[in-house]
Formats: C-alpha cells, sequence, structure tokens
C-alpha cells in the first residue's frame, strides 16, 4: 500500500475521487475564461463533441464483435431517415438478438 | 453553424431538455442499480456508495473505482478517477461559449454534474437554438442526476435481481445514443476527419494503453484534426 493508513478509509478515497473529478469538470471552462481564442481554436472547440463521443464508442463499435458492429450500422441507417429514438431502439433491438443467441 | 429558433419559455425550454435526455436516462437506470448492488457487495456502506454517487457522479470512474476498492490502494483509486475523467476538461472548455453569459448559480452546479450524456445534449442543442437557455440545461441535467442517485440507492438495497446487464443490451443504450449524436454533429458540418482521426486513434490507442487514456487521446486526435483542417470559410 502506498500512503498512510487514513487514506485507506472508504469515505476519504470517495472524496478523493470527487475531489479529482470536479477539477477536471472545472478547469477546462476556466482555463478558457483567460484566454483570447483564435477563429481557429474557437474550430476546433467545435470539433470536441463529434471527436470525444467518437472515441468513446470507436472500440465498442469496430473491434468488439459482429453483434456491435452490425447493430451500430443498423443504428446508423434508422438514424438516417427516423427519429433518433426508433434508430436507439433498432440498434438495441439488434444488440438483444444477438445476445439472446448466444453471441 | 447556430441556429436561430426564437426564444421560448422556461417551461418549455426544462421539457425540452427533459425530453431530449430521456432515453439516457432509461439506459442509465441499470446501470444505477448494478452500481449500488455491486457498492454494497465490495463491503461499502450504502451511505458511501450513495456518497460517492452524489459526490463523484461519474459512472465509468464508479465502475472502475468500485472493482478496484479492497485490494488498490486509496492513491490509486483517487488517481484513476483522475485519469478517467480527464476528458471532462476538454468537454468543460467546448460548453463554456455557450453558458458563460448565465449566472453563476447555474453553472457551478450544471459543470459539477456535466456528465457526457447531458453535456453532449446540450452541445447538440446549442447547434440549433443560438441563445441556449438556462431551462434547456437544467431539464437536461437535473433529472439524469437524481436518476443516478436513486437508481444507486435503490441498488445498495435490493441486492442484484438485474443479472448479466449486456444480456440485456442496456450498455448499447449509450453506444446507439452517442452513435446518433455523431451523426448529428456530422450532419451539422460535414467535417469527417475530426471523427475518422478519433476513431483510428482511440482504437490503436484501446489496445495498447491500460484504463481509459484511449478517450482522452482519441478526442485529442480529433481536435488536432480539426485545427489541421480548418480553413475560414468553414468556420463562418
Amino acid at each position: 500500500m502506498i500512503g498512510p493508513d487514513w487514506l485507506e478509509t472508504p469515505w476519504v478515497i470517495i472524496a478523493g475521487m470527487a475531489l479529482m473529478t470536479a477539477f477536471t469538470r472545472y478547469a477546462g471552462y476556466l482555463v478558457l475564461a483567460r484566454a483570447n481564442l483564435s477563429e481557429r481554436a474557437l474550430d476546433a472547440l467545435n470539433a470536441v463533441p463529434a471527436s470525444i463521443l467518437t472515441a468513446i464508442i470507436a472500440p465498442t463499435v469496430l473491434t468488439t464483435g459482429i453483434a456491435e458492429s452490425l447493430a451500430a450500422l443498423v443504428t446508423i441507417v434508422v438514424a438516417w431517415r427516423f427519429p433518433a429514438l426508433a434508430a436507439i431502439i433498432a440498434g438495441v433491438v439488434v444488440i438483444l438478438l444477438f445476445r439472446q443467441n448466444g453471441f | 453553424m447556430t441556429g436561430n429558433l426564437p426564444p421560448e419559455a422556461p417551461g418549455a425550454s426544462f421539457q425540452r431538455g427533459l425530453a431530449d435526455i430521456g432515453p439516457l436516462i432509461v439506459g442509465l437506470i441499470p446501470f444505477g442499480l448494478v452500481v449500488g448492488t455491486v457498492g454494497v457487495k465490495v463491503g461499502l456502506e450504502p451511505w458511501e456508495v450513495s456518497f460517492m454517487s452524489a459526490a463523484v457522479f461519474a459512472g465509468a470512474a464508479q465502475f472502475i473505482a468500485l472493482d478496484m476498492f479492497g485490494h488498490a490502494a486509496g492513491l490509486t483509486i483517487i488517481l484513476t478517477a483522475l485519469l478517467v475523467n480527464l476528458r471532462h476538461i476538454l468537454m468543460g472548455a467546448s460548453v463554456r461559449p455557450h453558458i458563460k453569459h448565465m449566472p453563476a448559480g447555474l453553472k457551478i452546479p450544471f459543470l459539477y454534474a456535466m456528465a457526457d450524456e447531458n453535456w453532449a445534449i446540450i452541445m447538440r442543442r446549442a447547434r440549433v437554438q443560438r441563445d441556449l437557455t438556462p431551462a434547456y440545461i437544467a431539464g437536461a441535467s437535473l433529472p439524469f442526476y437524481l436518476a443516478w442517485q436513486a437508481s444507486c440507492y435503490v441498488g445498495t438495497q435490493i441486492g442484484n435481481i438485474i443479472g448479466d446487464l449486456e444480456r440485456w443490451g442496456f450498455d448499447f443504450v449509450f453506444t446507439a445514443v452517442f452513435l446518433t449524436l455523431v451523426l448529428g454533429f456530422w450532419r451539422a458540418d460535414h467535417r469527417l476527419s475530426p471523427i475518422v482521426a478519433s476513431a483510428v486513434t482511440a482504437i490503436v490507442a484501446e489496445r495498447y494503453l491500460e484504463g481509459s487514456w484511449f478517450i482522452v487521446i482519441g478526442g485529442l486526435a480529433g481536435v488536432s484534426a480539426a485545427l489541421l483542417t480548418f480553413r475560414k470559410e468553414v468556420a463562418a
């Protein structure tokens, strides 16, 4: 074990996690408060949502298996023409069918 | 890039936020139940689990921490939470232009409760409504936060009756929602390079690096691609 004994108390660990997490949530906002951003930097910030969300799902969608890849494909195809909710339900139904059949 | 819908009443805004986050709440509840049951199973008191859910409010970090409780050093768990949540720094920076004029009484609690889900919903809304309203942000965030607290608490009380979440496809709800959001962002600006750069980098990083570095690295790769392919007329 590293660190003193009190650092092994559950509520202290949880408080430490909370502190770290809160830091990450306020830091980006606060750092930019003092920055004078160029047009190019603002444009890059606009790319953050698609970039982060893609990074979160890419390994699941592309490298987990046929079930995930196919369900993702169905989700995108349905979302092309129909509301997002229909696409989400379609994707989950596809994954459910695979999983219930042992994939 | 930003639209110009007319302003709407706070009540209507709140309801719109709630409706937009709704599917994600449905997907969230089973995970809250599991975090609650697992928390008790690894030896935490129910109040400690609830304290974690209220104070940390980060599903992935909580799952990972619970898995480490009992056999990893406290400092390791704390630093892992920092690592898993580094992506929030980019998220907070990107949401800033849309909320900076809002009252601190909204911004401070919102940023504390900023998760992938409500942040993504809010960023999407910001593209169609020039003046994002505080009520919309509250509607997309507060019910989501409360649903997490309630489901985690219920989980500590019921024991593991849900079983294997993956078997029922609950895990894919998040993937599916995020896919539709990415599609929406692509439709708004038709820029594929950040998405491709992020996907490729995240997959490689996920294979070779520990933990959740792949999310931060993939996100940074996407932003870098945007910086490299910047053209003035695109940004206008």
